[in-house]
């Protein structure tokens, strides 16, 4: 197509979306009123449900089957980023040395890691009750283990962080959202449906589903955030591209004999990955 | 609408403007790195407006993923891919902490 074509093609559809638009926007409530259709029926329906967080309530009770597939979207681009960012042949660990940092860098990291992960953990609990829930805090507690990076150097945070148990740990609390729907296929006649008694309003306990689904997105999000970080930082950190010296001999005898197996089993991969790094 | 502007309609204005600002600096940014850097300015503009207009978890979500994430993630790509070329860029791990 040339390139007037193609500019009247995307005029003509702009005009028609320009149109389009005008008019639906004319059909919504006003900017910023205190009475919204959906908001008074949704906090009715939140409070029959004693959920505190109208929000935590949407996301994990009224409309869970749209956070399913919003944490699903977040597994598979983790998936998606793994395999693409798994070390090659040609690439290799490079040594890290031991980096200087300002004592009081390390000082504010090394009292701020334990209350930021305190804080991503009180914000998954309290997700039914107080703004926040499993992915707010799952946000955090990943960012949180990275001051150990900010604080220390790559091989402190490599220490804190067990990156083949949070592979795995990952995919179960993914599944286990999935799992949990079919709770409500069991005791009732809907997926996802909220089975769990109710509880008092305005508790840790209440909501019923909404805390227990929150504590595995929380997990899943955690986790996968933590992993997407290790192999992101692995590459523009430990590995070097085609660079021969500074090799471990165990990571030249991996290159060449049993390339095939790291190279298509991401569990034995990151055991490859990280076993000569703790060597160095 | 009301002829007089209440204080939280002021806020919203302000903050709005701080990101339309923040957001058409972070467009005219040319060099990634630095992109990344005001990409997280941002991101702390748009959880100021989003706590504004009474939105407190997302918010949340925005402070975590578009001031610390999604920067850092830029960042280290942007590392890797300068490291690949002809001149070593050999930066220190605190500096690409310093965004968050």
């Amino acid at each position: 197509m040339s390139r007037t074509g193609r500019v009247r093609l995307f005029l003509c559809a702009a005009a028609v979306i320009a149109v389009a638009y005008t008019l639906a926007c004319t059909g919504l409530p006003h900017f910023g009123s205190a009475v919204h259709p959906y908001g008074a029926r949704a906090v009715a329906a939140t409070l029959k449900q004693r959920t505190a967080n109208t929000i935590s309530s949407i996301n994990f009770d009224q409309r869970a089957f749209d956070t399913l597939g919003e944490e699903s979207i977040l597994l598979g681009s983790v998936l998606g980023a793994t395999a693409l960012l798994r070390r090659t042949d040609d690439e290799r660990l490079s040594r890290r040395r031991v980096a200087r940092v300002l004592p009081s860098t390390r000082l504010f990291g090394t009292l701020l890691l334990p209350v930021a992960l305190l804080t991503g953990i009180y914000i998954v609990a309290h997700g039914q009750l107080s703004p926040g829930g499993g992915f707010q805090g799952g946000v955090i507690l990943a960012t949180a283990l990275h001051l150990a990076y900010v604080a220390a150097d790559y091989r402190a945070l490599d220490r804190i962080r067990p990156r083949e148990l949070l592979d795995s740990v990952d995919a179960v609390a993914a599944g286990a959202f999935t799992c949990l729907g079919l709770a409500g296929l069991i005791a009732s006649a809907a997926y996802l449906k909220n089975v769990l008694p109710l509880g008092t309003f305005n508790t840790l306990s209440s909501g019923g589903m909404v805390p227990v689904i929150n504590a595995a997105v929380g997990i899943e999000v955690a986790s996968g955030v933590i992993v997407l970080l290790a192999y992101f930082l692995d590459q523009s950190i430990t590995t070097s591209p085609g660079e021969a010296d500074g090799t471990d001999p165990s990571d030249a005898s991996g290159t060449s004999g049993t390339s095939d197996t790291s190279g298509t089993s991401d569990a034995s991969g990151t055991s490859d990955a990280s076993d000569p790094r703790k060597a160095t | 609408m009301n002829s007089v502007a209440t204080l939280t309609e002021i806020l919203v204005m302000l903050a709005l403007l701080l990101v339309a600002v923040v957001g058409t600096i972070a467009v005219l940014t040319r060099d990634p790195a630095r992109q990344a850097v005001v990409l997280a300015v941002l991101g702390l503009a748009l959880a100021l407006l989003f706590t504004v207009l009474q939105a407190p978890d997302v918010a949340l979500s925005q402070l975590g993923v578009g001031t610390a994430v999604t920067p850092l993630l830029i960042m280290l790509t942007v590392r890797r891919i300068r490291r690949g070329r002809p001149e070593p860029d050999e930066g220190e791990s605190a500096e690409d902490g310093a965004d968050r």
